[in-house]
């Protein structure tokens, strides 16, 4: 099977003043695969997100991502044209739902694009014209079925920040992909979760990845998610790209075991 | 807690008493003798009403600390109580000038109280929805009044031709206000909203030759019934509402129609309201309140969700502006001083951010307040004072904490 090419990145730099966080990182996603950036603390791969979804401009680099043929660059769009444009759209280290709101309008929210064309940049659904009641139906179906896959239908007119810590992280990628995003990063989904509530996330993962067929960008510290369903693996250390390759390989790779473990002293 | 930590903070509050009465009760100024007099006694008594209070309230036990319970997030229980409720008191607001309460004061009353619950309506757009702190509300009320009052004086445009464009002219000064504050949050944004409703208010005095100054604008024509003024007599070609009706003219009958337009007015915005929370540009809003970097990362442009909000609660504001001219027959700088934003600021925070029922509850609380109080002025702003005290203690998100979501799954 060819891969389709997603996201290039191309000699990525990033730099706070005098600290290189980032430094000339170059590696590429491809649509139906699951690519996972790992590495130790601060190596920069939050930075790396920053830096494709628009809160951070780089500080060189390109950053293009396929679209119909076409290549965007990323680097040059505004935040949230990212979404719009691009589609590419990400979650936070720290779950980032809109807690006041119940947990079907954190989903209804994410399709705003698409509902504020059809109702005519909201004049028209003020004046309760049919096509935007048509598109807020199909809005929350199509909410309904992410709730389905993520089992909080029962739960959907509560307010989101009352969700046990799991669901919010499950309901922070649904609402993500409400958005219709060909490429989803995701910053730690399994961070503060347990093996079981892990693993039943590596699955979900995977089913999104098959369903739909879109690229996911992953940063884990878990490694058991991590080497269980990425097709395709990036390390990095202090802002460098230290390894690139599928799983089997960087589990065995040397540079990859000392930025973990450290060095072996000669002996 | 032991009885020594009590006396220790009991101990302390008293301190704190003491150090506020002092200089604020110790001393009254006179105009005889030294121009003041000590009243240390006074001081003496605050002090000990502080320790006492304070051990007293140690002693209330602790399921009763009401604040427990106001801090969850709360899913919207009952909202046929609601709707009951809001019934109930449009049915009345209907009523109300046909009832043994319709006296002339309290139709003015109402209406006074009906332009708040605008206002609240307006600003809850932009404080309770987008959560954007508006301390300069006032500004769009006095853009409002004066575009609707210069239009009279220069144009002699009436009341409906001007009651759309004022809100046009408010809206347009929102985008103004929201275009240098786009980046700013929280603290700052209050900061700088402040500052441009001193600055409209300023400029009002100031700017003699359009605004005429402190001295205000007069004369300000009152809504006609569909053209048709309500006067004893009319000029040539005009027939009047009583010439036409053939009833007799009764200055309140002005008052009445002045009441019923602001009643309309209110239930269209309430409806407004209602309607734009459920379209993508109010849940938009909301959004932005909760979390303005989750908003961007799903690809919502947090400059335009904050620009119709300033938009719109601004031209609620124009809408309200219009009318007091209207109500008043004249304004001046005077009537748009901070005052007024920090009482529809009140109003929004009092009401519950967010609730339309409980703002409109607020504000017909906060403006018919005064009048009632009256005979004990003395004493009414530390009435105000602890009133507010008390909900910020016990209902810390307002009087209405319930949010009713703006879409349900099951909804046909």
């Amino acid at each position: 099977m060819t891969r389709d090419t997603l996201l290039t990145v191309d000699n990525l730099s990033m730099r706070f003043g005098g600290i290189v966080a980032v430094n000339d990182v170059s590696f590429t996603a491809y649509g139906h695969e699951i690519t996972a950036i790992i590495g130790p603390n601060g190596a920069g791969k939050t930075t790396v997100f920053n830096c494709l979804t628009g809160f951070y401009r780089p500080s060189g680099g390109h950053l293009a991502l396929n679209r119909d043929g076409k290549s965007l660059r990323l680097e040059r769009l505004k935040g949230h044209r990212i979404v719009r444009d691009a589609g590419v759209v990400r979650t936070f280290q720290n779950v980032r739902l809109f807690a006041g709101m119940t947990v079907l309008e954190n989903l209804v929210v994410a399709q705003h694009a698409v509902l504020t064309r059809a109702s005519y940049y909201n004049f028209g659904g003020l004046l309760g014209l049919k096509s935007y009641r048509n598109a807020e139906r199909a809005a929350i179906a199509c909410a309904r079925e992410w709730l389905d896959r993520i089992e909080l239908t029962a739960r959907a007119d509560e307010p989101a920040g009352n969700l046990p810590y799991g669901a919010q992280r499950r309901l922070e990628i649904a609402r993500a992909m409400c958005t219709g995003p060909r490429l989803l990063c995701l910053d730690e989904p399994a961070a503060g979760l347990n093996p079981h509530e892990s693993a039943d996330l590596a699955r979900f993962l995977v089913a999104i990845r098959d369903r739909f067929g879109i690229g996911i960008l992953l940063i884990e510290h878990d490694m058991s998610v991590v080497m269980g369903i990425s097709d395709h693996i990036i390390v990095l250390n202090y802002g460098q790209k230290i390894a690139d390759g599928a799983a089997a390989a960087i589990r065995h790779d040397p540079t990859v075991i000392a930025a973990y473990l450290g060095e072996e002293e000669d002996g | 807690m032991s009885a020594t930590q009590r006396l220790k903070e009991a101990a302390l509050t008293a301190l704190v008493a003491l150090a506020l009465a002092f200089p604020l009760l110790g001393f009254q100024t006179t105009d005889t003798g030294d121009g003041y007099i000590t009243r240390f006694s006074w001081v003496a008594m605050a002090t000990a009403a502080a320790f006492v209070g304070r051990i007293l309230l140690g002693l209330v036990p602790q399921r009763f600390h009401l604040h427990q319970y106001a801090t969850r997030y709360t899913a919207l229980p009952g909202g046929r109580a609601v709707t009951l409720a809001a019934a109930a008191l449009i049915l009345f607001a209907i009523v109300l000038p046909f009832s043994p309460f319709g006296s002339r004061r309290t139709i003015d009353l109402a209406t006074l109280a009906l332009i708040y619950v605008i206002l609240g309506w307006g600003l809850n757009v932009v404080v309770g929805l987008a959560g954007l702190l508006d301390l300069g509300y006032v500004a769009f009320y006095a853009v409002g009044a004066y575009s609707f009052a210069l239009a009279a004086e220069w144009y002699g445009l009436s009341f409906w031709e001007m009651l759309p464009v004022a809100g046009i002219v408010a809206a347009i000064a929102g985008i103004l206000l929201g275009l240098p504050v786009l980046r700013l949050r929280g603290d700052y944004l209050a900061i700088v909203t402040l500052g441009f409703g001193e600055i409209v208010r300023i400029v009002l005095n100031n700017w003699s030759a359009v605004t005429n100054g402190p001295n205000g604008i007069g004369d300000i024509p009152r809504p006609t019934v569909f053209g048709m003024p309500i006067s004893p007599g009319a000029p040539a070609g005009v027939t009047s509402f009583n010439h036409f009706f053939g009833v007799e003219y009764d200055p309140l009958q002005r008052l009445v129609w002045l009441y019923y337009v602001c009643l309309a007015a209110a239930l269209v915005i309430n409806w407004f309201s209602l309607r734009i929370r459920r379209l993508p540009v109010g849940r938009a809003w909301e959004a932005l309140r909760e979390d303005e970097i989750a908003c961007r990362a799903l690809g919502l442009n947090p400059h335009t969700i904050k620009l119709t909000a300033f938009a719109t609660g601004a031209m609620i504001g124009g809408f309200a502006g219009a009318m007091f001219a209207a109500k008043q027959g004249f304004i001046s700088p005077e009537s748009f001083n901070f005052q007024e934003s920090a009482t529809v600021v009140s109003i929004v925070v009092l009401g519950g951010m967010g609730s339309q029922l409980g703002v409109a509850l607020a504000a017909v609380i906060l403006a018919t307040l005064p009048e009632f109080g009256r005979e004990f002025a003395q004493y009414r702003m530390l009435f105000f004072g602890a009133a507010m005290v008390a909900i910020m203690i016990w209902r810390p998100r307002g009087l209405f904490t319930m949010r009713a979501p703006s879409v349900r799954l099951d909804q046909k």
